[in-house]
């Protein structure tokens, strides 16, 4: 497939994105650039000098709403992506409602309570839809301990041990690599295997 | 009984028991999971009356912090 077959078929092809974090902003990204047609991202937080240690929002953007800053990045990449965004907090009951017609559903939280609350919703209320979560990134280097694996409609991404703690920051290089094979595997499901 | 528990067929003495005694039996103690048999999600609110029995698939995805 060229790139502009690849552009024309994600053209019609609408992503969820759940969190605008360290997995969610990046992952966004890159589903942009490469020409998804609509992407839905909610967040509720406001951007911190903290979160630029890994989230793919700029110094000048602290204190802005995440799902704004990110919306206006993504417009600067690919204006041609349609951006819907949600500047709610995800609970059980508006999850169907926001996600319903994604073709794919990103799980990019950073608490495990709230990936917990986030996939068992996804998979009672809109069962067909797959979902790409990530699991365990924190630290730096091991390469090799990262991979992605798949439990029926569920997609796990990240070495699925390393959480984060004092001595175990989310930082760029591993956040990166787990929410660039998010996308990754968003393609594969939109695409097919190559 | 014998199951499939996260790709590894694995033996028990009980002919069946709830989703609760098999987590306390393998010692899974993270408080944040994701739990399939036979393909279908178990609920947390359903972790004490959900059996599993001879010949089930089961899912056990432990979900940590990071993001």
């Amino acid at each position: 497939m060229t790139f502009e077959e690849i552009k024309e078929k994600l053209a019609h092809k609408r992503v969820g994105i759940a969190g605008c974090g360290g997995l969610g902003s990046n992952c966004a990204v890159a589903l942009a650039r490469v020409g998804i047609g609509t992407l839905v991202i909610v967040d509720f937080d406001v951007i911190s000098e903290s979160n630029l240690n890994r989230q793919y929002f700029f110094f000048d953007q602290i204190g802005l709403k995440k799902v704004l800053a990110l919306k206006e990045n993504i417009g600067r990449i690919n204006p041609m992506v349609k951006v819907y965004s949600s500047d709610v907090k995800l609970v059980p009951d508006n999850i169907a409602l926001l996600f319903n017609g994604c073709d794919v559903i990103v799980e990019a939280f950073d608490q495990s309570d709230q990936k917990e609350m986030f996939i068992e919703t996804v998979l009672a209320d809109l069962p067909s839809i797959p979902l790409v979560i990530g699991l365990g990134m924190a630290g730096w280097g091991r390469n090799e301990s990262i991979h992605c694996r798949k439990i029926d409609n569920l997609y796990i991404c990240g070495d699925e041990v390393s959480e984060i703690g004092p001595d175990m920051p989310p930082i760029a290089p591993r956040v990166g690599m787990v929410s660039n094979m998010q996308a990754n595997v968003v393609l594969e499901i939109l695409l097919g295997i190559q | 009984m014998k199951i499939n528990l996260n790709n590894t067929f694995e033996v028990f003495s009980p002919e069946s028991m709830t989703v609760s005694e098999l987590l306390k039996v393998k010692n899974f103690t993270f408080r944040m999971l994701i739990i399939k048999i036979n393909g279908s999600l178990v609920k947390k609110t359903e972790y004490e009356t959900t059996r599993i029995s001879d010949g089930d698939e089961v899912h056990v995805l432990h979900l940590i912090s990071g993001g």
